[in-house]
């Protein structure tokens, strides 16, 4: 279908190159021009066949970069201001730049250690695991295309894009610890975190030679379109650790830790929204209609959800909060993000209406029924949601929509369980499975180590004082001090 | 001398201030309290942890007047500041000793 249609583009470009050429041909000063032109045609159209193909390839690579670029340049969004905002505004005022720091740092340190040896590790040749050190320093990362990632934008485009989910991963994880963990134990944590965890589940999922990769042959094909297992389901799990492994911040729950702006909430949640389009469309990696599925699957979700979350608590508690809105919109990203490219939009609804209360439900009931002080939600929200998109990717992943499982002789065979591939659904849960595992073990060991090594948490003395002053000998607002 | 002291709703401060100005009370001063008599505040939820907020913003009122000023002033405080409903607020008269400007060393009555 897609030959068909490039040999279409060629014939239309064909006409509109002869075109110009009729034109001209109406002005008598050329008309002479143009007839030895005609003369020598009948060794013309090979030539000139093949200069209008390499015009039709590279005008798509064009189109498919800037998508692409654009993309990249959303997700970054996500992190700063998105996830910053939304963080920031519900930790309280005295930890505000603390909390917006650390979403900021990962911005300008994994990009660091992503150039050094990130995406060797994550997308190198290696083997099912991990990649390997092929092209640390980015050797052999250029302009060329890698045709088994994204056949039309240069490799370099697919790298940077990479990046960004490299970037937002660990960020999300910050939410957990909010107001507790040192800056700088913070930084090696993550840092290692990202080495030890992200970038092997990265590999595993979409790398190639990849466990887990469905379109380039792994052993258990897991489907997950921009990672709702490799990023949420990662990341909230980890966060589950964290809090675990920290304990609760100090007075917690006795003492007044309302969010103190959800204003900055609500416009970071609003950012995070709007960014995702770049974090599930961009995973196309390319700008055709399965960008535009995966769009329309991801607002899809994220509006279901929000209705969902809010239903649910203006039924429980009388009246629905904007918090909890917001909080429903996020959920429902999250939960979409595995699915999208793989479902149709009213499966993206379903998906949305499921996720919205059933994390509500983790996030009010669950935690406080454990008593944990997952600070920020993280695993309630990307942990659960990753999760269950994850499982429920498996289930509606629909083969209309992305023909990722052919046969030998190319034809699309079924997705999900209700096509029929009830197999799927197994590939699914060992994915998460693999997640859960990794995660949770790699980030205990990680936080071991670094305990063992800096200390984790702050003083006590510190916390009351605020991660702004104490971490960074700043503070976030001071209009009530006299000028 | 008298201090009065006046606790009021956040919303009465504009409608108190036009109030005292009418009568002729040339200053006073204002700060931003929070606190609770038998108002018992009220109960904020987010993400499923409830809080209950007692200590709500309210306005208060500091005036130091001579004493034939007093009633009329509680009386147009009173009146400015009523709603009628529980949260209205509460006024304190004291006793006050001296009163000094600092400008010129002015005493007593004569420096209010």
């Amino acid at each position: 279908m897609r030959r068909n249609l490039i040999h279409y583009v060629v014939v239309l470009c064909l006409v509109c190159c002869c075109f110009p050429l009729g034109v001209y041909a109406q002005s008598p000063g050329t008309a002479s021009r143009l007839v030895p032109a005609m003369v020598i045609a009948p060794e013309l159209p090979a030539q000139r066949l093949a200069a209008v193909e390499q015009q039709v390839a590279e005008a798509k690579s064009s189109a498919d970069n800037a998508w692409m670029l654009i993309s990249a340049a959303l997700v970054l969004l996500m992190t700063g201001p998105g996830l910053a905002l939304f963080y920031g505004g519900l930790v309280r005022k005295k930890n505000v730049l603390g909390t917006m720091m650390q979403s900021f740092a990962m911005m300008a340190v994994i990009t660091v250690v992503w150039a050094v040896v990130g995406f060797s590790l994550a997308f190198g040749p290696g083997n099912g695991f991990i990649g390997g050190f092929h092209n640390i320093f980015l050797r052999g990362v250029g302009l060329q295309p890698d045709a088994d990632y994204a056949a039309t934008i240069p490799l370099e485009t697919f790298m940077v894009y990479q990046l960004m989910f490299a970037i937002i991963t660990p960020a999300l994880i910050t939410g957990a610890f909010a107001e507790r963990m040192k800056f700088s134990a913070m930084l090696v944590f993550l840092t290692l975190w990202s080495l030890c965890v992200y970038f092997p589940m990265a590999h595993m999922v979409w790398g190639k030679g990849g466990l887990l990769n469905a379109s380039l042959g792994g052993r258990f094909p897991t489907l997950d379109f921009a990672g709702g297992i490799v990023v949420h389901a990662t990341s909230g799990v980890s966060a589950l650790v964290c809090t675990l492994y920290l304990g609760k911040r100090l007075g917690y729950p006795k003492e007044d830790m309302r969010p103190h702006s959800v204003v900055l909430s609500f416009m970071g949640a609003c950012l995070l929204w709007v960014g995702w389009f770049g974090f599930n469309a961009g995973s196309a990696l390319a700008a055709g209609g399965l960008a535009t599925s995966a769009f329309v699957a991801t607002h899809f979700a994220a509006a279901a959800a929000a209705v969902g979350w809010s239903g649910a608590e203006w039924i429980r508690n009388g009246k629905p909060s904007a918090l909890g809105a917001i909080s429903g919109s996020v959920a429902g990203l999250a939960t979409i993000t595995p699915a999208a490219g793989f479902v149709t939009p009213m499966s993206a609804l379903a998906i949305g209406l499921i996720a919205g209360p059933f994390c509500f439900w983790m996030v009010t009931k669950v935690k406080l029924r454990f008593g944990y002080d997952d600070s920020l939600d993280v695993f309630g929200v990307h942990g659960v949601g990753g999760t269950i998109g994850a499982i429920l990717t498996g289930i509606f992943a629909s083969s209309v929509i992305n023909p990722i499982f052919k046969n030998a002789k190319g034809a699309a065979l079924p997705s999900g369980v209700l096509e029929g591939n009830s197999h799927q659904l197994l590939n699914q849960l060992v994915g998460v499975a693999i997640a859960w595992v990794l995660a949770a073990v790699g980030t205990l060991v990680i936080l071991k180590v670094v305990d063992i090594v800096i200390g984790l948490r702050v003083s006590t003395e510190h916390e009351t004082q605020g991660l702004d002053f104490s971490q960074h000998g700043e503070e976030g607002y001071y209009w009530e001090t006299p000028a | 001398m008298t201090k009065v002291e006046a606790v009021i709703q956040t919303s009465k401060l504009d409608a108190v201030k036009d109030e005292l100005h009418k009568i002729g009370v040339e200053g006073m001063t204002v700060l931003e309290a929070r606190g609770h008599g038998r108002q018992k505040g009220h109960t904020e939820i987010y993400r499923g942890r409830e809080y209950t907020v007692d200590l709500i913003p309210k306005i208060k009122l500091e005036l130091v007047l001579t004493d034939e000023m007093v009633e009329k002033t509680v009386q147009a405080i009173m009146m400015a500041a009523r709603t009628g409903k529980i949260g209205d607020g509460k006024i304190f008269l004291t006793k006050v000793d001296d009163a000094i400007r600092i400008r010129n060393d002015e005493r007593g009555e004569s420096a209010l």
